[in-house]
């Protein structure tokens, strides 16, 4: 598999990060070279082999269906860039 | 005072030989002085430091002092605290300012410790070399032209510079072992689960780990009695009855097994760090143990694996940094793609946007399956191989990192070269295991050279007491870098 | 050409919890905006989600209503994005292993006909906060109280052929969903909506047309509208020579119809992968057994019972167990009566449903209660009073003048039985109406009503109607 630019731009769309053409020629070359390691595994056969999404073999806690937190809108909205009448704002938001 | 232990620093204060105020004050001066070289910390606010000293003074002199009570602790700014920056070394969080307190920094503050600062740190703790932090290199105290090791490279420098008695750290791939080895000190990662991961900003939930980066093995222990817990608040904390981690740092290591991997000690080991490994092994044997080659046959795979998973689970926790309810917006945008777009751009570092870009490439429809799905099996893998191992061992040794301390803007060109020397680290936290690293020597350039010790699950109480034997026998740890100064 | 239409639903019902699925924050509805948005649901950089345990009892109890399999091990997946309500740039829900497995079905009656529809799937899921589209200089206000909120996604096989099966399906599960107490229904404030999948297809072939996904229909009238012009304009598409694509269309109520909103669709990639700060959610048979053992009798069980206990038709069992409360109120009602269960049955859907619809009351606060309603049919039952007389009675109680037999005492509406009584009554109208007296008895039947109706307005309605025939019939035989 080798990596093109258009994937690059891709995948900097769906993460929201802006890249200049220039930009998008690096990480090409980086991203290449990161995923010519990451090939490695390819190689190995892992058939049968479970997933390990956790170090222990431990299952969910569940919590008591209990209300615990006050109202801190404003210590919160104290470190937010934009707001008004207790909203959050962003740039227009078309459906 | 400046090489004194958490134990020595406790009994003079409860000997009221010296007052929390002016430990304190001791060490804000020293950074003082020696920070503008060191670039050890991001935030430090005396008044909040000073204001906990006076509140740990009155409480010793209530007596209700515990043995931290007092003592001046550097915290890695990846731990919200609150009221204080909490940076994680980005410009997407420099003016974050967080309104509640990470676990770890709570149980600090429960034990009466003093917040000395917040120390430097690779952005979001994605780096070993402590270049890509927001707020600029930290250096290497035993040659300013070199890195410290990253990610908690500040805490590290810190420690080993003695601007402070102790400090915190977090180890996703070696971020707490790899630095304390490059500088000289005792680091610990705990076994995944062991320390909440509640307030400590996230790069790679299912690896990242908490511990304690000070002067020996006996003082990481006293820290994991405040550090571990148990945590409702992280889904992942383990529950467990309480320990104390100093309990057997005592016993002898007379029949202690001690395994040697041989991926260890291949190819890629520089000689002077298999030269100091090597003698602190001969130390070991001298101290009673015996030691046995084991194989951990899929090392090789851990960096490929880790640099699949780590970078898919960061690129989804970092996904809530879009400008819209704290941190950094950019100034100038169009509509709400532009918005994000440009906040992203601007606001993450270089080596941040690299590995979020990874992370949503393995997670895209198509490569899901070979690269998520193929690296967590490997993980699996990784992690029978420790199983097996210590089937035969009770503690795993080797080097925790290939060469000493490279020079600063050597490898920050060459992703690839940097995430090769996270080789021995890199899989014990794959397993969720605990290791630490324990200062055994020093390599050509008079650089400190780190001793790995690999335990199994919760083993912690043996691995220090482990390290703390070897450090009873032998004076690295006690070393001091040349930009400490003299006491 | 004849057309076939298939539609599947995938439903959002809000769980009733107090706090959030994965915060301690509150759910309830109309607070100041994010005032209920805790560090957890803002997505404060350290901040980790701890799971509501009830958010889990809910949806077991759900999956085992409908008949489901419940997975014994679900997991919870992030679903990447980027939207300004939601704050983590992912939201939390189950792909892979849902907490409700297949196996899952429900029967609607439509008319004179039944039919299962099956259930896929249901899985749980936080909603996202709500974007306010007033101005702002310009700009878009985010409220994020709603994020968080516990919601069970529930997704139906391709089984309904007509806006009305679709409808009758979402009162189904609407009254099922409150029956079983895991969600408060109410559709104004959007704890229960539907997305529509519609596509449409020439009958008689297997393959399925194209659908289009109609999102967040909050109304059962909407839900109907939007598939009744989705379906007209997929027929009218293909039948122009053009092609249906697949894509997210919404429903406009203004101009009643549905419009494409490719602005949402752009070339999604969601990255679906375990959550790694959860843990797989196991659940043991044990547990599954006791939320089992503390169900209620379910709707298509207590319908049949209806039947067969009380002999109601199967479109009346339907409408008395549209809802728990109206269950509890006929089955009540109907023991008082002592075995008359279809009288109860016709006026709690006659009369009282009629007051109820008019003053906007549930049956649950009804004014009447069914002791109530039942001493008035009771009066019905033993000749007291016609049933007509009845409906006078029954809107006196409902504005509150007192019990039936009061009223009745009161306004003197005994119905009168006395055949004396009735005789002098027909004998003053036969004199009275002399003309139509010999038009009758040369024929004309069809008169017979107007002596019934003369009879009864002297009597004030109260007169026996079957004595009266009776008497009526005799004396005008002459």
């Amino acid at each position: 598999m080798s990596l093109t630019l258009d994937d690059v731009k891709r995948i900097a769309h769906l993460a929201r990060i802006e890249v200049s053409e220039s930009e998008a020629e690096t990480y090409l070359a980086q991203l290449s070279s990161i995923f010519g390691l990451v090939e490695e595994m390819q190689a190995v056969d892992t058939r049968g082999i479970e997933p390990m999404a956790h170090a222990q073999d431990v299952v969910l806690r569940l919590r008591e269906d209990v209300v615990s937190e006050a109202n801190r809108r404003d210590a919160y909205q104290a470190v937010a860039p934009q707001v008004e009448a207790g909203l959050y704002l962003v740039p227009k938001v078309i459906e | 005072m400046l090489n004194a232990s958490l134990k020595e620093l406790s009994a003079l204060l409860a000997a009221k030989k010296v007052s929390s105020v002016e430990l304190t004050q001791t060490f804000l001066k020293r950074i003082d002085e020696l920070n503008p070289s060191l670039n050890a910390f991001i935030t430090l606010d005396a008044d909040k430091s000073l204001a906990q000293a006076h509140a740990a003074d009155e409480r010793i002199a209530a007596g209700k002092a515990e043995l931290l009570t007092g003592i001046p602790f550097a915290q890695k700014d990846i731990f919200c605290a609150k009221d204080w920056l909490s940076t994680c070394g980005s410009k997407m969080l420099a003016n974050f300012s967080a309104p509640y307190d990470a676990h770890v920094i709570e149980q600090f503050n429960r034990a009466g410790a003093v917040n000395l600062g917040k120390t430097n740190m690779d952005e979001f703790a994605m780096g070993s070399s402590n270049e890509t932090s927001f707020f600029g290199k930290v250096k290497n105290p035993w040659d300013v032209s070199r890195v410290p090791g990253g990610s908690s490279g500040g805490s590290a420098a810190a420690v080993a510079a003695r601007l402070c008695p102790a400090a915190t750290g977090t180890d996703t791939g070696g971020s707490i072992r790899q630095p304390a080895a490059l500088v000289g000190i005792t680091g610990l990662k705990p076994t995944y689960g062991t320390v909440s991961r509640y307030g400590m900003i996230a790069f790679a939930s299912s690896l990242d780990q908490a511990g304690p980066m000070a002067r020996s093995a006996e003082d990481c222990a006293l820290m994991m009695n405040v550090m571990a817990g148990f945590d409702s608040r992280d889904s992942t904390s383990l529950e467990r009855e309480k320990e104390d981690y100093t309990r057997d740092l005592n016993q002898p290591l007379r029949g202690l097994k001690i395994g040697l991997p041989k991926e260890y000690f291949a190819e890629g080991l520089s000689a002077d760090v298999a030269c100091a490994v090597d003698a602190a092994l001969a130390e070991y044997r001298k101290l009673g143990a015996e030691t046995v080659e084991i194989s951990l046959p899929n090392t090789r795979l851990s960096i490929p694996v880790y640099y699949v998973l780590a970078p898919a689970e960061a690129s989804s926790n970092l996904a809530r940094y879009d400008g819209v309810r704290y941190g950094y917006r950019a100034p100038e945008y169009g509509d709400l793609t532009d918005m994000y777009q440009k906040t992203r751009a601007q606001g993450f570092g270089a080596e941040v946007k690299r590995r979020i870009m990874i992370g949503t490439y393995v997670l895209s429809a198509g490569y899901y399956d070979a690269y998520y799905i193929q690296a967590q099996k490997l993980r699996r893998l990784i992690a029978q191989d420790f199983e097996a191992a210590f089937k035969q061992c009770d503690v795993i040794m080797g080097p925790t990192a290939p060469t000493t301390a490279f020079k600063l803007g050597e490898k920050s060109d060459d992703p690839v070269s940097m995430y090769l020397s996270d080789i021995y680290t890199i899989a014990v936290n794959l397993a969720g295991l605990p290791g630490m690293s324990v200062p055994c020597g020093f390599g050509e350039n008079g650089l400190p050279v780190g001793l790995q010790i690999v335990g199994n699950y919760f083993a912690e109480a043996r691995m220090l007491n482990v390290a703390h034997q070897y450090q009873l026998a032998t004076d690295w740890h006690l070393r001091l870098p040349p930009l400490s100064g003299e006491e | 050409m004849q057309w076939e239409v298939v539609i599947g639903l995938e439903t959002h019902a809000q769980l009733n919890t107090a706090s959030k699925i994965f915060s301690g924050a509150a759910t309830a509805y109309g607070a100041e905006p994010n005032t209920q948005a805790c560090a957890v649901d803002l997505a404060l950089p350290g901040v980790l989600p701890v799971f509501n345990r009830v958010a889990a009892e809910k949806s077991v109890r759900f999956g085992l209503a409908v008949g489901a399999r419940i997975n014994r091990k679900s997991v919870f997946e992030r679903k990447n994005y980027f939207y300004p309500d939601l704050p983590k740039g992912y939201q939390m829900t189950q792909l892979e292993l849902p907490i409700v497995a297949e196996g899952g079905k429900l029967r609607i009656q439509v008319g004179e006909y039944e039919k299962d529809i099956r259930i896929t799937r249901a899985h749980m899921e936080e909603d996202a906060g709500k974007s306010l589209h007033e101005d702002f200089h310009g700009m878009t206000g985010i409220d994020l109280n709603r994020a968080g909120t516990p919601l069970i996604e529930i997704v139906t096989e391709p089984d309904m052929s007509s806006s009305a099966e679709a409808v009758a399906y979402a009162k189904r599960l609407h009254s099922l969903v409150r029956w079983i107490g895991i969600c408060d229904g109410n559709m104004q404030e959007g704890s229960f909506r539907c997305d529509a999948n519609v596509s449409v297809r020439l009958k008689g072939t297997d393959k399925l047309g194209t659908r289009c996904e109609i999102k967040n229909l909050n109304s059962f009238k909407f839900l109907e509208k939007a598939i009744d012009y989705e379906v007209r304009r997929q027929i009218e598409l293909i039948e122009d020579g053009g092609r249906v694509v697949q894509e997210t269309r919404l429903y406009d109520p203004d101009r009643d119809e549905t419009r494409s909103m490719r602005s949402k669709e752009e070339a999604n990639d969601y990255r679906y992968f375990p959550d790694p700060d959860l843990l797989p959610l196991v659940v043991s048979d044990a547990y599954i057994e006791e939320i089992r053992s503390a169900l209620p009798e379910l709707p298509q069980a207590k319908r049949e019972r209806f039947m067969g206990e009380y002999s109601l038709p199967a479109y009346d069992a339907g409408v008395m167990t549209a809802s728990r409360e109206m269950a509890d109120y006929f089955e009540a009602t109907a023991k008082e009566l002592g075995g008359e269960a279809k009288l109860a049955a016709n006026w709690i859907m006659g009369d009282l449903s009629a007051a109820l619809n008019k003053d906007g009351k549930d049956v649950a606060d009804s004014p009447i209660s069914s002791a109530q309603l039942a001493s008035l049919l009771k009066r019905i039952q033993d000749n007291t009073i016609s049933g007509k007389i009845a409906k006078e009675v029954f809107a006196a109680m409902w504005n509150g003048e007192g019990e039936a037999d009061a009223i009745i005492e009161a306004k003197g509406l005994k119905q009168v039985s006395d055949s004396g009584a009735i005789e002098k009554i027909i004998d003053e109208i036969i004199a009275a109406n002399p003309g139509q007296v010999a038009e009758y008895r040369s024929g004309k039947d069809r008169l017979f009503g107007f002596f019934v109706g003369q009879a009864m307005k002297a009597s004030k309605g109260k007169a026996n109607p079957a004595q009266l025939n009776d008497i009526l019939k005799q004396k005008l035989a002459g």
